[in-house]
């Protein structure tokens, strides 16, 4: 890779191919081309449709609850000493988590396009359940990809999916994760390609995924910037959010690229510990390399194999990282930290405690490095956190860690 | 050699009036010294042209069965390098039959286009096919390839129409390789009726020989498309020869090279049988 240039709007990306530096593209089999393209064009047009984003904002405030609230964190701001806290309460949202504003956008988008079947890949079942539920509301089969692994550890997301009328399917192939339900659902794609529209659930994978779900995802960040002005007058210091494949940092991040005052801080799942192999964090552990149709940061091995990540969060379980992320890091724009399992436990329970909010765990990794973040920053100063989703689907897994038994 | 090496095949095919049968085996499967025996068996068992797949984790546009001999493979330690190092051995005693290499980006990125290109016209291979690498893509590989003398084979598809063909011809050499079917491999069967026209179409974008490939998986279906195409490409259907071999205990060699016997044979009396 060549040292990556500071660009001077580091919102005019990607370009037309899909580039955000050397990162994203379109690495996909000859099938899918046209239908990429066919996908491109009718997103393009979608955004510059008045009506469309009208249709739009009407679902999302009246059927997902938006705009969701910035809330001022006051014992968790006076636990850590530093920075005032707030928290951008994505877990609100209708389905519980941050994936229904993508989820939204995409089925007004596949209706558009005259889709008649969806399909999606789910790793911890948040996208999986959000998009059952937008099919449901508009009268559209959906087949969500899991991998087998993922449906043992998340059943009752399983069982919600089924509720909404969505086919489960069940992924044994590779490693049974996030990763080989995205392979299968894109085996699925390329077999059907006259009437599917694949509903990726993270900003990553082929132009214009990366792009589009950013879009949609950034009245996340629009939002804290109207609340933020009218709570304290001016902008925050710092933004912290979680990330897997990066859909919840790059929709809080991206209405702020330009305003290099406001510090960007992602926080990658460190797993069992980023002096082991088993963690999941693309940025601090891996290296450039193509993988479900982007050039991005990968974790694999020194043959180009990808190997295996591994979170407590079903939902940062990935080896990968969207594309915008892997330039944002080149170019020192935004900050990539890491939290362990055992970190994110304890934030887990701290956020419970002092504020009475069940984090998703993986939201629960960006409030692991959120006491680091207020000190450094210090008190005067503000920073904003995405609680990007509700941690009521995690407590199995919490309990079994902490040696309890429900 | 290399491009060379392909067009000379397709030449001696064209005066025998005959199609051409392309085996697809993944390297290292199931095992290095069993796979470079398959390899060094193929040309007496008839194969005209070989491709070798080498093994990614996550082969999105594969079916079960190359899956499966992706994994094995991989379980038994098969790289890229080992590959290469296969197509050395095997051009030791064979230096007419065409290589053509086939798998996933990554590997490659990781090697960086240059040095992979250099080391695979070194081991000699002849051409490369890369699933998930598009026309849009294939700039930088296609210049590495250039270099050195090798065949980048863009695939076409069902998908791509006329204007897209010609793009996909732009960048590619050797032949031209048609995807009967929208899907992956091993799944859907291929009718030789309606991947005809297609074939026309391939052909007169690219002016290459066509050569149709996924879904081909008996020697009646493979003489039916060699009777409409310039060659026939196997790989599913061998592949599976070596997982029925390996649960049956039987020979896995003999039972591979058996099967490619029968395709080729049928592929290679397919226009002459006609009436």
């Amino acid at each position: 890779m060549n040292a990556a240039a500071k660009p001077n709007d580091y919102a005019a990306y990607p370009d037309a191919a899909g580039r955000f530096g050397d990162y994203g593209g379109r690495y996909v089999p000859e099938t899918l081309m046209p239908l990429v393209h066919e996908l491109d064009a009718a997103y393009r047009a979608a955004k510059a449709d008045l009506a469309f984003q009208a249709q739009l904002s009407g679902f999302l405030k009246d059927y997902v609850g938006r705009p969701s609230p910035l809330y001022f964190a006051e014992r968790l701001t006076a636990h850590f000493g530093g920075a005032k806290i707030y928290l951008k309460r994505e877990e609100l949202n209708h389905t519980g988590s941050h994936k229904i504003n993508n989820c939204m956008g995409q089925i007004l988008l596949a209706r558009r396009m005259g889709k008649t079947r969806i399909i999606a890949e789910t790793g911890a079942g948040q996208h999986g359940v959000a998009s059952a539920t937008v099919c449901a509301r508009f009268g559209l089969p959906c087949v969500v990809y899991m991998g087998a692994v993922d449906v043992e550890r998340q059943k009752p997301n399983v069982f919600r999916m089924n509720l909404l009328g969505a086919r489960v399917e069940s992924v044994t192939s590779g490693s049974a994760t996030l990763k080989d339900a995205m392979n299968e659902a894109l085996r699925d794609w390329v077999t059907n390609v006259a009437d599917t529209y694949y509903m990726i659930g993270t900003a990553a994978g082929m132009h214009p995924y990366p792009e589009m779900v950013r879009d949609f995802q950034s009245v996340i960040g629009q939002e804290v910037r109207s609340q933020i002005l009218e709570a304290e007058g001016r902008l925050p210091d710092a933004l912290v959010a979680c990330i897997g494949g990066g859909s919840n940092a790059i929709g809080l991040f991206h209405p702020f690229l330009n305003d290099e005052g406001v510090k960007l801080i992602g926080v990658e799942a460190a797993g069992e510990g980023m002096d082991t192999d088993r963690h999941a964090a693309a940025i601090n552990g891996g290296r450039p390399g193509v993988l479900h149709g982007n050039m991005t940061y990968l974790l694999q091995d020194s043959e180009g194999q990808i190997t295996e990540a591994h979170s407590i969060s079903a939902g940062l379980d990935y080896p990968g990282i969207g594309p915008e992320h892997s330039w944002l890091h080149d170019v020192g724009r935004a900050t990539y930290l890491t939290a362990t399992d055992r970190e994110s436990l304890d934030a887990f329970t701290l956020c419970a405690e002092l504020e009475g909010i069940l984090p998703a765990i993986e939201s629960a990794h960006a409030i692991a490095r959120l006491g680091d973040v207020a000190r450094d920053v210090g008190k005067g100063g503000i920073v904003v956190l995405n609680l990007s989703g509700r941690g009521d689907k995690d407590v199995a897994t919490v309990a079994a860690h902490l040696g309890r038994t429900i | 050699m290399t491009k060379a090496r392909i067009d000379a095949r397709f030449s001696a095919l064209k005066a025998e009036n005959r199609a051409a049968f392309v085996a697809y085996v993944m390297a290292g499967d199931p095992d290095y010294d069993t796979g470079l025996e398959i390899l060094k068996g193929l040309p007496a068992a008839g194969a005209d042209l070989i491709e070798v797949g080498f093994p990614f984790s996550d082969p999105m546009a594969e079916g079960p069965p190359i899956q499966r001999a992706a994994l094995r493979a991989l379980d038994k330690g098969m790289t890229l390098s080992k590959t290469l190092a296969m197509i050395a051995a095997f051009r030791k005693g064979d230096q007419t039959t065409p290589i053509i290499l086939m798998g996933y980006a990554n590997p490659l990125v990781n090697r960086g286009f240059a040095t992979f290109a250099r080391d695979a016209a070194a081991a000699g291979a002849d051409g490369l096919i890369v699933v998930d690498i598009p026309p849009e893509e294939a700039d930088p590989l296609a210049d590495a390839l250039d270099a050195e003398q090798l065949s980048l084979l863009l695939l076409s598809t069902p998908t791509s129409d006329d204007a897209r063909l010609k793009i996909i011809a732009r960048r590619t050499s050797g032949f031209a390789y048609y995807v009967s079917v929208a899907g992956v491999t091993g799944v859907k069967e291929a009718d030789a009726a309606v991947v005809a026209p297609h074939v026309v179409r391939v052909r007169t974008a690219s002016g290459l020989p066509v050569c149709v490939g996924f879904g081909i998986k008996t020697p009646e279906r493979a003489a039916a498309v060699a009777r409409v195409a310039d060659g026939v490409v196997v790989g599913s259907a061998l592949v599976e020869e070596i997982a029925t071999a390996l649960a049956m205990n039987e020979t896995v060699t003999t039972r591979v090279l058996s099967k490619v016997e029968s395709l080729a044979k049928a592929v290679r009396f397919a226009r002459v049988a006609r009436p």
